[in-house]
């Protein structure tokens, strides 16, 4: 298959002063894989915020940007300081404009966040769901990637309860798990 | 921190009921030259909240003749969103702080981002 947009930019990840930051690994790839997938709808749509909740590398958001270009704004937000210096990085590396901050999501610090998870590795995305439907605008898009221990079959029912319709939209083997992006609108009115 | 994000940013500190918009307190601020996008800049205008975005402008020194109210039919008024352009997208805030006007509860700004992580005892 014919890539029609590159990878961003992202060897700065996870070494020197971004040694503590999640380097983009095969989660973060579907979830690019993802959304190239979609790009055409996306652009179709054309957005005029895009926010990450767990930027890293800033890696997704610099794709997703490179995708819609600059007639959006992107924000990216993150615990780890690291991360969200990397994100201005990831962004000036590939030539388009990021918005980091430092928000809070988790009481935890640095990487750990990004490994903690908690009981079904929900800890962070279940303090997260509940403010979704608040922040997805009525013809908006919201991308999760999730693991088999998440439950993405749950998640998708307790986002349904909230007047979000989702489906897993990309998934790939990983090692005994299986990774999935899980992609939700808001349901139609009828 | 461009100002753009200013505009979004709130403090949530326990107890606090109106927690915005953050005063800027900056030791470092740099222009730099961004591409004008005036697509980008008439999306953003109905979203921000004016009045905060001229007060940090001012707190900032660079208001220069930004109108205190929005102007009408600014979507054909390039001279406006250039304006607009120059203070949300050009103006940085690289060094300083932000701070709650109610509870005076100051969020740093290093090399640029700020930092709204609120301590254990303040969520």
């Amino acid at each position: 298959m014919c890539s029609g947009y590159p990878t961003p930019v992202y060897a700065h990840a996870g070494r020197g002063d971004f040694r503590d930051v999640y380097e983009p690994a095969q989660d973060s790839f579907l979830l690019i894989d993802a959304l190239e997938t979609d790009a055409e709808r996306l652009r179709g749509m054309s957005p005029s915020v895009c926010l990450e909740v767990g930027s890293g590398s800033g890696v997704v958001s610099a794709f997703v940007a490179s995708v819609l270009g600059p007639s959006a704004a992107y924000i990216c937000s993150d615990v780890n300081p690291a991360a969200a210096q990397c994100t201005a990085k990831t962004a000036s590396c590939n030539n388009v404009s990021l918005q980091p901050v430092l928000t809070d999501l988790v009481s935890s610090r640095g990487i750990e966040a990004a490994w903690a998870g908690g009981e079904r590795g929900r800890e962070v995305t279940d303090r997260f769901l509940p403010s979704v439907a608040q922040l997805l605008s009525h013809k908006g898009l919201f991308y999760l990637i999730t693991i088999t221990e998440n439950d993405p079959e749950e998640i998708i029912r307790l986002l349904s309860h909230q007047g979000l319709e989702g489906e897993s939209c990309l998934s790939t083997r990983a090692g005994n798990e299986r990774l999935s992006v899980l992609r939700f609108h808001r349901k139609q009115q009828t | 921190m461009k100002l753009l994000t200013h505009n979004m940013l709130t403090s949530h500190v326990k107890g606090v009921i109106k927690g915005y918009p953050l005063l800027i307190k900056a030791t470092e601020v740099k222009v730099n030259e961004v591409e004008f996008n005036p697509q980008f800049v008439c999306r953003m205008i109905p979203k921000l909240e004016w009045c905060a975005l001229v007060q940090a402008a001012d707190q900032l020194g660079h208001r220069q003749d930004l109108p205190g109210e929005l102007v009408p039919d600014y979507e054909k008024n390039e001279d406006f969103l250039k304006k607009v352009h120059r203070v949300l997208m050009e103006v940085e805030v690289l060094e300083g702080c932000l701070q709650c006007p109610e509870s005076g509860r100051e969020f740093p700004i290093s090399k640029g981002i700020p930092n709204m992580l609120l301590n254990e005892d303040e969520v």
